[in-house]
């Protein structure tokens, strides 16, 4: 079942770059147009790969900003107006911007080695998705600089803050932000079209490397709930440009609408930031135990749970909206019930690591963290599911420790261990062992130093979005923003990390890790350009 | 297996010590209502639960990682499913979670019923203040962040409840339902107090439901809790909960104020009279957008030389009175009194130069009320 490009449109020699490969006997393209036509997914896998980086480096400068401000009660550095639209960018470009880019990066560069196909399904599209990014989000930035400022009010964007009290630059945040959607619902299905068909011969199913089945689920999601996140951007441009009513009271409309469908949208979305991290995690965690990983099945039907269920919790975010007794009983419930098959992952995780024979190489060291600090995130996502409790918690510190452990111990320590693991497919060498480990344990401490105590000012009543305090959450923002100095500080050894392992250092094999099973490691290390152009051979041995 | 027992005898420790550790400020209050408790105890249950699985889970973890090294010469076992494991740590934690929705369930139930209130209390959220309004009773007041400029700029001292003072709190009765109505005129708000284990989103268009019965009599501080613009952080709320007898004077107190404010309407008021009533008004009020020095900020226009509003005193009052709608500008009509209006109107055209010797008696603004209400 080998892989053919579709006919060409044309006859001309239209197709002279477009495979981002100088060929035999054709000209070797302009470094600059190669990188723009480039079709190959390896290659745009790694552009998709260093866009995430430079955005998780931009967005992390303005949560310094906010950090440095937050270091001392009293307003000392930055107006609340430009306090605002730094949390804001924050979490725009943190979610948009740098973990959902790196995960689909990784699944670029992976899911093509991980199954034994030559390259995605749809490489122009492919590449095209890409390209709106650097698109979508300089436009995003360039709001900072319009008159107004830019967007303000919150990474969740509530109506009427969003709308009828908004600055001008809110048009351009909305073209933006549809833009990066049209880029996350082609890649969606590029990899639903991929993994649907370019399997190779006798994989099933069920023989799928489980990052390429945590990805195939992710991408059902993104396809089902982009549509609706920008049907109510939308509705937000027809309020703010054209008179219509949607979220205006005034008009008619209905405020609480917005935030329904935002986190019909939104809820769904913080597991498409997660469920490709549980599938890097099921890929180290195996390797560096040198011991299948247990469960398998049960992982996949998990994670299908965890897909479902995110359909049917968004109303867990508006407990104190006002919402009838019955539906907060019931986002109570069902929220509750999500604990059950993330549960089950993490026990498969630990059984996989039991009796195994373990070693702990950077990217094991992150896979582990990730366990740890991921379950202490869902530890407070349980807690926070408890309806009436929630009335305390919520919009406080203890709901920004929450989604943070989940994200940045969580979604973003799987994105770095999944970097360390692979860097020695990608680059051909081990990454610095020594700079490796130190970057680890720093960004541990950091990390926790940073949003640990953000529980116990949220618990003692600190609100989230502000940026002066009362008194006595003094010593917790100061512990926080030194652990935010620091851990900002050690991602600066990762680029360094990188930049070492690209140029050169010990020469990994086809098989980088004793312990690694799948296909990808069946290539040679680095993977040249183009892989599988025959179809592998697979065995399904393992059931 | 020993090295298992000393992990989990460690969590069990720590676990011991924590609550040491999480009291004074640590930790959610308890609170002073029978609400307030019941949400304690549902978070401290659900806290425990999570730190009893923590540990086993880490502890089985960490002595797999320390048992299992590959570097002590370990050999990795085969299997790889079982199937009767899976189904015991599926059902177990299913368990557990239906053992905790039963008391969150209770409490929810009771949380949601405001029926038979003894005093009815409307909550109306404003950028950046909150606007108190006792049902029925003629008392209705607005109340702004008490904390001076200069302790938030850092040009003196910070005081002990810098940023939870007010200048007027929402004084209520111990012992007594009192039902919170919750609305905004704006964008949406979100009314705070953790002592009392009440949030509620104050949402315009919609008027939310919530209640308290406050045992001890005490000030208890909180905050808004859902980011509302610029000065979210400015605006907080603080309850003094008092005993029967007192909140009957003191409604009584207010009662007479109002209708003394309202009677004032009528008298001619001096230009000084006017303009240090303005000031007073503008500082509370309006200067967290357009600032002190009527300057305006970002969206904010200057009002300081603003030729538009000096040429029309006509326009000014329809500014002030109802608003401009689409913008940040809201309607002061059923926010400021009479008196109120007239004074900072007079004020604004006045203040910072403007020096145009207009005035406006509190008598034509009452007039005009009268009219439009109609």
């Amino acid at each position: 079942m080998a892989f053919h490009l579709p006919p060409k449109p044309t006859p001309q020699h239209s197709t002279a770059t477009a495979g981002g490969v100088a060929e035999p006997g054709h000209a070797k393209p302009h470094w600059l147009m190669r990188w723009l036509l480039t079709t190959n997914h390896k290659e745009i896998g790694s552009l998709y790969l260093i866009f995430s980086l430079t955005m998780f480096f931009i967005g992390g400068i303005f949560a310094l900003v906010v950090r440095a401000e937050l270091f001392q009660p009293g307003l000392q550095l930055v107006r609340p107006e430009f306090f605002n639209q730094m949390t804001t960018m924050h979490g725009l470009i943190m979610v948009f911007g740098a973990i959902m880019p790196a995960f689909v990066g990784l699944a670029n560069w992976m899911v093509p080695l991980q199954i034994g196909a030559p390259d995605m399904a749809l490489p122009r599209l492919n590449n095209f998705s890409f390209w709106l990014l650097p698109v979508a989000f300089g436009l995003l930035l360039s709001t900072l600089l319009m008159p107004g400022g830019g967007p303000n009010f919150g990474w969740t964007f509530y109506a009427p803050l969003s709308t009828t009290y908004a600055p001008p630059s809110t048009t351009f945040f909305i073209l933006s932000l549809h833009i990066a959607g049209i880029s996350s619902i082609l890649g969606a299905i590029n990899i639903i079209a991929t993994i649907l068909n370019l399997r190779a011969p006798g994989m099933r199913m069920m023989d799928m490397p489980l990052f390429v089945w945590t990805w195939l689920i992710t991408a059902f999601l993104l396809i089902a709930v982009m549509p609706v996140l920008a049907g109510v951007i939308t509705m937000m441009l027809m309020d703010i440009n054209f008179g219509t009513s949607f979220f205006n009271a005034a008009g008619g409309g209905d405020p609480v609408l917005f935030q329904h469908l935002f986190w019909f949208f939104g809820h769904p979305e913080v597991y498409i930031m997660i469920l490709p991290a549980f599938g890097i995690v099921s890929a180290i965690i195996p390797t560096f135990s040198r011991k299948r990983l247990f469960g398998y099945a049960s992982m996949v039907y998990a994670t299908a749970a965890i897909a479902l269920l995110s359909f049917l919790v968004w109303a867990h975010h508006m407990f104190v909206v006002g919402l009838p007794l019955v539906a907060e009983l019931f986002f109570m419930y069902t929220t509750m019930l999500i604990a059950v098959p993330t549960g089950v992952k993490i026990f498969n995780w630990v059984a996989t690591m039991f009796r195994g024979s373990i070693s702990f190489e950077p990217p094991m060291l992150f896979a582990l963290a990730f366990v740890v600090q991921f379950t202490v995130g869902g530890f407070s996502g349980l807690m926070l599911a408890i309806s009436p409790a929630d009335f305390q918690y919520h919009d406080t510190y203890f709901v920004v420790a929450h989604f943070h452990y989940v994200l940045v111990p969580g979604a973003l320590f799987a994105i770095l261990a999944g970097a360390y693991y692979w860097l020695p497919k990608w680059t051909g060498h081990y990454p610095h062992l020594r700079l490796s480990q130190w970057h680890f344990w720093l960004s541990v401490i950091g990390v926790n130093l940073t949003f640990f105590p953000m529980h116990f000012s949220g618990l003692a009543g600190m609100p989230r979005r502000i940026p002066d305090y009362a008194l006595q959450f003094a010593d917790f923002n100061m512990a926080a923003s030194l652990g935010a100095f620091l851990f900002g500080a050690s991602q600066l050894l990762f680029v360094l990390v990188i930049i070492k392992c690209v140029r050169g250092g010990e020469k990994a094999p086809a098989k980088a890790w004793e312990g690694a099973e799948d296909l990808e490691w069946s290539v040679p290390s680095p993977a040249p350009l183009h892989t599988f152009e025959t179809p592998p051979e697979f065995h399904p041995d393992r059931h | 297996m020993r090295t298992l027992l000393v992990w989990m005898a460690g969590g069990l420790a720590s676990a011991a010590l924590t609550p040491v550790a999480l009291a004074n400020g640590w930790n959610m209050p308890v609170g002073v209502t029978a609400l307030s408790r019941d949400i304690y105890s549902l978070h401290m249950i659900i806290f425990w639960i999570c730190v009893i699985i923590g540990v086993i889970v880490f502890g089985a973890m960490f002595y797999s990682l320390f048992r299992y090294r590959h570097s002590k010469g370990a050999k990795a076992a085969t299997f790889h499913e079982h199937t009767s494991v899976e189904v015991i740590w599926t059902a177990i934690p299913l368990l557990i979670l239906v053992g905790m929705a039963v008391p969150a369930t209770a409490t929810l139930k009771n949380m949601y019923d405001t029926s038979e209130a003894d005093l009815d209390v409307m909550v109306t959220g404003q950028q950046w203040r909150w606007r108190y309004e006792y049902l029925g009773e003629d008392v209705a007041f607005t109340s702004n962040l008490g904390t001076p400029r200069e302790q938030i700029d850092g040009t003196g001292e910070k005081g002990e409840h810098y940023l939870l003072e007010v200048d007027k709190p929402l004084v209520l009765p111990v012992g007594q339902k009192v039902r919170l109505l919750l609305t905004s005129d704006d964008v949406i708000h979100s009314w705070w107090v953790p002592d009392l284990a009440v949030k509620q989103d104050a949402i315009p268009g919609f008027v939310n439901e919530n209640w308290v019965r406050i045992e001890e009599p005490g000030i208890y501080r909180g905050q808004c809790a859902e980011l509302c613009g610029k000065d979210h952080a400015f605006m907080p709320v603080v309850v003094e909960a008092v005993e029967q007898e007192r909140f009957d004077e003191w409604l009584a107190e207010r009662q007479q104020a109002a209708e003394e404010e309202a009677s004032s309407a009528d008298r001619e008021w001096s230009m000084d009279e006017l303009m240090a009533r303005g000031e007073q008004t503008y500082g509370a009020v309006c200067a967290s957008c357009h600032q002190a020095d009527g300057q305006g900020a970002g969206n904010f226009p200057a009002l300081a030389g603003n030729e538009a509003m000096l040429e029309d005193i006509d326009w000014h009052i329809d500014r002030v009175v109802n608003g401009v709608s689409g913008t940040a500008m809201a309607s002061f009509r059923n926010t400021l009194s009479a008196v109120e209006i007239a004074a900072v109107v007079t004020y604004e055209r006045n203040a910072w130069g403007n020096d145009s010797g207009d005035s406006v008696q509190p008598s034509e603004i009452a007039e005009q009320l009268a009219e439009q209400g109609e």
